[in-house]
């Protein structure tokens, strides 16, 4: 069982609907943001080319911050998920330098916080807030080691890439392209 | 003897303004008796509360979640609603904001003259409510009920609108008419016999062939719109996007027509001769339903791409071929007729324009084009007759836009403005939820409005520039704090919606069908709100729907079946339009009765003077026109709009992505404050581009006030749409002031 998060850039409008999603399901404080778009422009005007990326932790399953942590607050949870104990962090911030995604931040209250691909919901039959309010409906959420899921099916089918593939993270955020 | 209104900056609370005893509005003559579920005796541990949104005009309906401490928590969208289909967008998820902003209206306040300097006052309910009637009174008493006019934008319009009627005014103004889509409406009414409505009739769900011609939609988030776009976009339609701007959906285009701004015209024209020169069009439809084709014909003969090209710099193959397409996917073809249409002047007939190629193609009243649509009888609460006006909104304009179906509000903003040629000037405004002075164009002309009425009323939720002008500012819970009127939107099949209180509302605030009924108790007018309380009007209109508010609470969406089966066109009975002739009318015969060309013509626009650049400016996805700056969650993602300048015109005035500049427009007005330049390929080198509603001048706005530039103060030249008024925004040029002067605001 390995969670994994497809995303089409060719439906992605860039709304940012899943920002605020994430900050209201997780009471990320308001200056913060777990997830966030990107915009890539390529070309002069008029031959231009745009692709739109929603990113967030790559939920790798070779992870530098895991790695790194010195506490042993960031691990592999359930499905690959990897998550931070906010009471064993001490804050060192050595995960943020070491995140090649740049996917992590010192959360106010003094630990790290990052996506945590809404393990809470999971847990309840549920999909992460940000793929149930996506209004283009271009994320898919699902088990990659089960070849007849959704996210299987669509990585099978589609041309997709990962960011930064060359750190050998083995990331779990894939980008129909 | 009166003094001059004068815009108040800040208010004076705390400064030995009127402090209230302690039971405020206990007195009034109906008791505020709106319950949370739980006190209403519904179901009293709900966990979810049914609404719909209110921070844009599309109204979807979701749910409103508490958490574990019974503080606001979340929205989500309902899974059984049409209009979202149980996904919020950006602004409705952030809805929370609007409840949370500790800038909001908490009082009411009504101006005062302090030190021989003009401020407000805290004020009770029953003061407040009590001035406003009296007031009203002696002022139609004076000069007619007809002096009297409302501005809405939102729910709180149902509530106002019967006062003004029960007053015996009909001048009940929209800005989203004159200022946004009525063009469109009166085009396809001219066309069709049928406005295109709202949320619009477009099929875009089942379309082979999309083309969007200055709509950025997916940039405006209207939700089943750009739902259904995605859906299109992966059963394999084709885009065609019209737009100076690389916009999102351009992006996302299999062409993408990069236009010279104000030449749609003349593109839609050649595209009409292509599909007629070519024996493209759809022969039977238009045949069988349309009137004028000869004429039509004729008019466009010489209008070919190779014109056009001359004018749009669009090259005659793009044109022919994109024509081709269109015509290859009809009639599931749709040339959407957007939203925001009111850009040059000749707005009407460029919709017009937009119709007839519609009616060439096919595609209305088909499948993937414009689908038919249905809508529940709600049945309204028993009330006398409203009286008969002596005069409408329309003498305010007499003999002016004779296409115009609704009231203006830029033409009321107009006729405020005292001026002996005219019978009667209104006197007294009630503004509720549109800040006029960052909607209507020609600023000027809005303050000269303002300062000339006996009575300004403002009712909102939020400070802003609007609420400084009121003599009295009623204060409006959020929709997360009120019942509404039920939502009842026209679509491929009847569906109503309930809005509920999912909490107590904040600070003195009260919703907005609560102050009309009052203010028209106290005028004798009681017997038009003669429902006791709100829950009792919509549980006696729901028993008649079918339902009940108890079964509402669980659900907050009902779903109806069709009326009838004619969600498309009949291929086999005749089909009656609502036009003079009968037919989709080709050549418009009310058009032409009005004077006006009875087929579009094309006519050349102003170009920027050297060293200036067409202003062009368009929605983000994550605010809705000026109102939502300031909310803390949406402001957290955007809480300043940029200049988009093309590279080449960055390099010649030696301008780099972040520098802080300000703008000067064609008249020699100077933006207040700096705004944020970004280089972007994604712009012509003629235009620049900015998001609409920032440049808040509100110091009470803490995250809006002096963040980014405010087109709307740039816009002084507004070219009328002389069939139906509208207030055409896109002839107004700008230049750049390079100081640092404008840089102090941002710091």
């Amino acid at each position: 069982m390995r969670y994994a998060m497809v995303i089409d850039t060719d439906k992605c409008v860039g709304c940012s609907d899943c920002v605020v999603a994430c900050q209201t399901e997780n009471k990320v404080p308001v200056g913060y943001a777990r997830d966030w778009v990107v915009e890539v422009t390529k070309g002069t005007y008029p031959h231009l080319q745009m692709e739109l990326r929603s990113e967030r932790c790559n939920q790798c399953e070779n992870a530098p911050c895991v790695r790194c942590c010195p506490t042993g607050s960031s691990h592999y949870s359930a499905g690959g998920i990897v998550l931070v104990k906010p009471r064993r962090c001490i804050g060192c911030g050595a995960c943020i330098t070491s995140c090649p995604y740049d996917a992590r931040f010192p959360h106010p209250k003094g630990y790290v916080d990052k996506c945590t691909f809404c393990d809470h919901r999971i847990k309840e039959g549920n999909k992460p807030a940000c793929v149930e309010v996506c209004p283009t409906r271009c994320m898919y959420f699902g088990n990659i080691d089960d070849p007849a899921s959704e996210v299987s099916r669509l990585l099978r089918q589609r041309r997709y890439k990962t960011l930064i593939p060359e750190a050998g993270t083995k990331p779990h955020l894939y980008f129909l392209t | 003897m009166k003094s001059r209104r004068e815009f108040i900056k800040t208010s004076a609370l705390g400064l030995g303004g009127f402090a209230l005893a302690g039971g405020a509005g206990m007195a009034l003559r109906t008791a505020f008796n709106q319950g949370t579920p739980g006190s209403a005796g519904l179901t009293p541990d709900l966990t979810r509360t049914p609404t719909y949104c209110e921070v844009c005009f599309w109204k979807c309906a979701g749910w409103v979640y508490k958490d574990s401490d019974g503080k606001l928590w979340k929205i989500t969208g309902n899974s059984n609603d049409p209009l979202c289909n149980g996904r919020l967008c950006p602004r409705g998820t952030g809805g929370t904001g609007m409840y949370y902003d500790q800038d909001r209206l908490k009082k009411p306040l009504m101006r005062t003259v302090e030190n021989g300097r003009q401020t407000y006052r805290e004020a009770s309910w029953e003061e407040a409510l009590d001035f406003i009637a009296a007031r009203l009174k002696e002022i139609t008493a004076e000069h007619g009920p007809e002096c009297a006019a409302l501005f809405t934008h939102g729910s709180g319009g149902d509530y106002f609108s019967t006062l003004m009627q029960a007053m015996g005014s009909t001048s009940v103004a929209a800005p989203s008419y004159a200022q946004c889509r009525g063009a469109r409406e009166v085009a396809f009414i001219a066309t069709y016999g049928q406005g295109v409505d709202s949320p619009e009739i477009t099929d875009i769900r089942d379309t082979r062939c999309l083309v969007l011609i200055g709509s950025h939609l997916g940039e405006n988030m209207h939700n089943s719109q750009v739902q259904e776009m995605s859906d299109a976009l992966a059963k394999g339609a084709t885009i065609i996007t019209v737009d100076p701007r690389f916009s999102v959906v351009a992006g996302k285009s299999r062409y993408w027509l990069p236009i010279k701004p104000a030449t749609d015209l003349a593109l839609l024209l050649a595209w009409i001769n292509v599909l007629i020169e070519e024996d493209l069009y759809d022969k039977e439809y238009v045949e069988r339903h349309t009137y004028g084709f000869e004429q039509l014909r004729a008019h466009v003969k010489d209008m070919t791409p190779e014109w056009a090209y001359g004018i749009t710099t669009i090259e005659p193959n793009t044109i022919r071929r994109t024509a081709r397409e269109m015509a290859a996917a009809a009639p599931a073809t749709l040339v959407h007729p957007g939203r925001f249409v009111v850009w040059y002047g000749d707005d009407t007939q460029r919709s017009r324009a937009v119709a007839i190629l519609n009616a060439l193609l096919g595609s209305w009243g088909r499948r993937g084009g414009f689908y038919m649509p249905d809508r529940m009888q709600v049945p309204s609460y028993p009330r006398p007759p409203f009286p008969e006006p002596a005069r409408t909104w329309r003498e305010a304009f007499p003999d002016r836009f004779p296409l115009a179906d609704l009231a203006l509000a830029s033409g009321i903003c107009e006729a405020s403005i005292p001026d002996t040629s005219r019978e009667c000037n209104f006197k007294a405004w009630i503004v509720n939820g549109c800040n006029l002075l960052m909607t209507l164009p020609n600023r000027k002309q809005t303050i000269e409005a303002l300062q000339s009425l006996e009575l300004v009323v403002v009712v909102d939720t939020m400070p802003a520039e609007i609420t400084g002008w009121a003599d009295v500012v009623l204060p409006e819970c959020t929709y997360l704090e009120r019942y509404d009127f039920l939502r009842n939107s026209p679509g491929r099949h009847p569906t109503i919606a309930l809005r509920a209180p999912a909490t107590e509302p904040l600070y003195d605030t009260r919703p907005a069908y609560w102050m009309a009924k009052e203010i028209a108790v106290r005028m004798g007018l009681g017997e038009y709100f003669a429902w006791e309380s709100i829950e009792e009007l919509l549980d006696w209109q729901l028993k008649q729907l079918g339902t009940s508010l108890e079964e509402m609470m669980h659900t907050g969406v009902k779903n109806y079946p069709r009326n009838f089966d004619d969600l498309y066109f009949d291929e086999v009975r005749d089909i009656g339009f609502f036009t003079n002739t009968g037919k989709i009318e080709l050549w418009s015969t009310s058009m032409s009765a009005a004077g006006f060309d009875p087929i579009p013509v094309y006519t050349a626009h102003e170009e920027p003077p050297r060293g200036y650049y067409r202003l062009n400016f368009g929605r983000a996805p994550v605010h809705t026109f000026a109102r939502t700056i300031n909310n803390p969650n949406l402001a957290d993602l955007m809480d300043e709009n940029d200049l988009w300048v093309n590279p080449v015109v960055a390099k010649m005035w030696g301008l780099n992505t972040g520098d802080y500049i300000r703008l000067r427009n064609q008249d020699g007005i100077e933006s207040t404050f700096s705004i944020r330049v970004r280089v972007t390929e994604r712009i012509r080198w003629d235009s620049v581009y900015m998001v609409h509603g920032f440049g808040h001048k509100d110091p009470r706005l803490s995250r809006a006030y002096g963040r980014g530039a405010c087109d709307t103060e740039l816009i002084s030249r507004v070219h009328t749409d002389p069939v139906m008024g509208g207030t055409g925004m896109r002839g107004n040029f700008v230049t750049f002031i390079l100081d640092a002067a404008g840089k102090e605001a941002q710091s």
